[in-house]
């Protein structure tokens, strides 16, 4: 392999990296705030495409007004998702608002299997995205350089959030220990739904990055990179951000390699996540920053 | 001498009167009318309406009575109308069903009573193996496979191909390998085969890897959405040669998700139903688009294919013996019907296959392939 290539690999896998990691951070946000793994968010990413794909294409809004309000209406859907589905369960056993998440995941993408139906959309994206640059003899689409900086600008609002804002604190808080937190006075039940409203902007946000570089939507698109983007989450050390970012990146990458280095391997490209995924389980169930970091948002 | 004439010719004439009006000729219909897949014994149906309009509905003097069994598109009542049809309706042939399924149930049946019965649509290979009985007016996927390579290789003259097929297909699968075995078998080298899964949004790893090699053309057997992402892809990440598709490529949605990508793509297909490779599939496609307003569709096309191939064989056999049918329709050769010329070996058509190119944001023929 030259190094052209070998290079052009590699920034194939940073860009599908970046993508996971994206989505990581939206699982790992509700994880480290409230213990449960909400399966819905890869439905929500799927949501997002579809909302801003509507604005542009039923009301002919600008792009990035269409985008804004995709956003902003996954922020809306989460809060209803948690109000509907999981604050009944809130003192009931974990197991059961687990399930009830895959629940409410399989309603959302079977809700939009007969609403809009199975066959796929074309996603409109405009040219800061779409267009190809050469960087060392390896092409790269804009949108790849796009979503390490958003990542990366996210990440620094979430921080501020978490760490300057009270209502950061009283997710950490929250986080800690939800009955104390309620005798301090807290209304723990807005803090979660301010949580779930900023996983699910970001679910919306990951959703038409993802369409800007893969410009295809269904109902179903959101599946596969929901649970790659979850075993990111593990691997990273799930309720680590910065874990879930470095977990993206780790996925992204080693599915790419492993086709790059094996290309008798290709067909075997996702067992091969998932197998990272047991190991990790297995090895070192805390993640790669699970135990390091003790801090969790 | 003269009034001898008049005589006989009035006595023949009698005599085939007697004959049309007493004595039709029955062909049976099972079709999936209702249930899961109405839509192409609907569409199946039409076509053969159709074709009747245009060519007449008589055969060695006779008329040719239709008779229609719903199957429901379920297995068993394909099976059960088989058996109607034949004991009780006394037909000497079937027009079976559309699917595979159901015309593996019908099968056996006609087997066993020796009824030939053909079927417009149904593709799997087990159809008509090891059957004397059972044809089909489709042809296969190694079928279309070896025509894809031999236009690779004769008329875009490419020497080196990669295949990026889709291993949770065995409509991929199969179509890819058959393709790697003629055009191997031509001369060209296939010099990498990838793979991806139904439903993969990312090509970048296989594609690169693909780009590397360097090949002259790109065979992408896959479904349309598949297919409009990896030259999305590959076009992205700078690949400039040939890609080249199947059937699986014949949807709307190629065109909006592959948007410019697609452009130049070319593909095999079934028919083309702008343009009519003979006079009668030009009548046809007229005749359709005056009756009901768009354009024809394949399904009806091929079900107006299984009724010329049967009208046909019962002309040669100049007999309503289910048996010499039999034989005639395995005999068919070079066959004009609707989708072009027909010839019927061990069971199955074979036929131009039509190759088309994305111009402009559709499809464009470019020419038919025979393979030989």
């Amino acid at each position: 392999m030259s190094w052209v290539t070998f290079f052009q690999q590699l920034m194939n896998g940073i860009s599908v990296g970046s993508l996971y990691a994206l989505l990581a951070i939206g699982y790992t946000l509700v994880y480290g705030i409230l213990g449960l793994i909400n399966f819905a968010h890869s439905d929500v990413f799927m949501l997002g495409t579809y909302f801003a794909f509507f604005m542009m294409v039923i009301f002919l809004l600008p792009w990035w007004l269409s985008v804004l309000i995709g956003v902003a209406l996954c922020a809306v859907v989460g809060m209803s998702i948690e109000r509907v589905a999981y604050r009944p369960l809130r003192n009931a056993p974990r197991i059961s608002a687990l399930i009830t998440a895959v629940g409410v995941s399989f309603f959302i993408e079977n809700l939009g299997l007969v609403t809009v139906g199975a066959r796929p959309k074309g996603f409109p994206r405009p040219d800061l995205m779409k267009n190809v640059y050469v960087l060392l003899g390896a092409r790269i689409q804009g949108v790849t350089f796009w979503v390490p900086v958003i990542s990366i600008l996210i990440l620094f609002v979430l921080f501020y959030i978490v760490y300057r804002t009270k209502i950061g604190i009283a997710m950490r808080a929250v986080s800690r220990d939800m009955e104390t937190t309620r005798l301090m006075g807290v209304d723990v039940d807005r803090i979660i739904l301010y949580t779930f409203a900023l996983g699910s902007a970001l679910a919306g946000i990951g959703g038409v990055l993802w369409a800007c570089k893969y410009p295809q939507i269904n109902p179903l698109m959101g599946v596969f990179p929901g649970w790659k983007a979850f075993t990111a989450a593990v691997v990273g050390g799930i309720g680590n951000v910065v874990g879930a970012m470095l977990g993206g990146f780790i996925i992204g990458l080693a599915e790419i390699l492993i086709v790059a280095f094996f290309p008798g391997l290709t067909g075997y490209r996702d067992a091969f996540v998932f197998t990272i995924l047991i190991v990790f389980l297995l090895v070192r169930p805390g993640g790669l920053m699970g135990e390091a970091v003790r801090e969790k948002v | 001498m003269r009034k001898l004439f008049v005589v006989v010719l009035c006595v023949g004439l009698l005599l085939s009167g007697v004959a049309s009006a007493q004595e039709t000729i029955r062909i049976g219909a099972n079709l999936e009318m209702t249930g899961a897949v109405a839509a192409y014994g609907q569409m199946i149906w039409e076509g053969i309406n159709l074709i009747r309009e245009i060519v007449g509905d008589t055969v060695l003097g006779k008329k040719v009575e239709l008779v229609l069994v719903d199957n429901k598109s379920d297995k068993v009542e394909a099976a059960n109308a088989t058996t109607r049809l034949i004991d009780k309706e006394n037909v000497v042939a079937i027009i079976g069903p559309a699917i595979s399924g159901s015309m593996l149930a019908a099968g056996p049946i006609c087997e066993e009573k020796q009824i030939p019965i053909i079927s417009a649509t149904a593709t799997n290979p087990l159809v008509t193996q090891g059957k004397k009985f059972v044809f089909r007016a489709c042809f296969l996927d190694p079928y279309q496979a070896a025509a894809a390579a031999q236009f690779a290789r004769e008329d875009l003259k490419a020497e080196t191909a990669a295949i990026l097929s889709d291993i949770a297909q065995d409509y991929c699968v199969a179509l890819g390998n058959f393709f790697k075995e003629e055009f191997e078998k031509r001369g060209g080298k296939v010099i990498v085969e990838q793979h991806c899964k139904t439903g993969d949004q990312d090509f970048s790893a296989q594609l690169t890897t693909i780009i590397n090699a360097n090949p002259d053309l790109l065979y992408v057997p896959n479904y349309y959405t598949e297919i409009a992402l990896i030259c999305r892809q590959a076009r992205d990440l700078g690949y400039e040669g040939i890609i080249l598709s199947a059937d699986g490529a014949d949807a709307p949605e190629l065109f909006s998700v592959g948007g410019d990508a697609v452009e130049g793509l070319y593909h095999t297909a079934i028919w083309d139903a702008t343009k009519g490779l003979n006079d009668i599939g030009q009548k046809y496609i007229d005749r359709y688009k005056e009756k009901f307003g768009k354009d024809p569709n394949m399904f009806g096309a091929l079900g107006a294919d299984a009724y010329l191939i049967l009208i046909n064989a019962i002309e040669r056999a100049g007999s309503t013996d289910p048996v010499r049918i039999r034989e005639a329709i395995e005999d068919t050769e070079n066959l004009d019907v609707v989708t072009g010329k027909v010839t019927i070996e061990n069971g199955d058509a074979l036929k131009p296959v039509v190759v088309r190119k994305v111009e402009g944001g559709k499809f464009v023929f470019v020419k038919t392939v025979t393979v030989e």
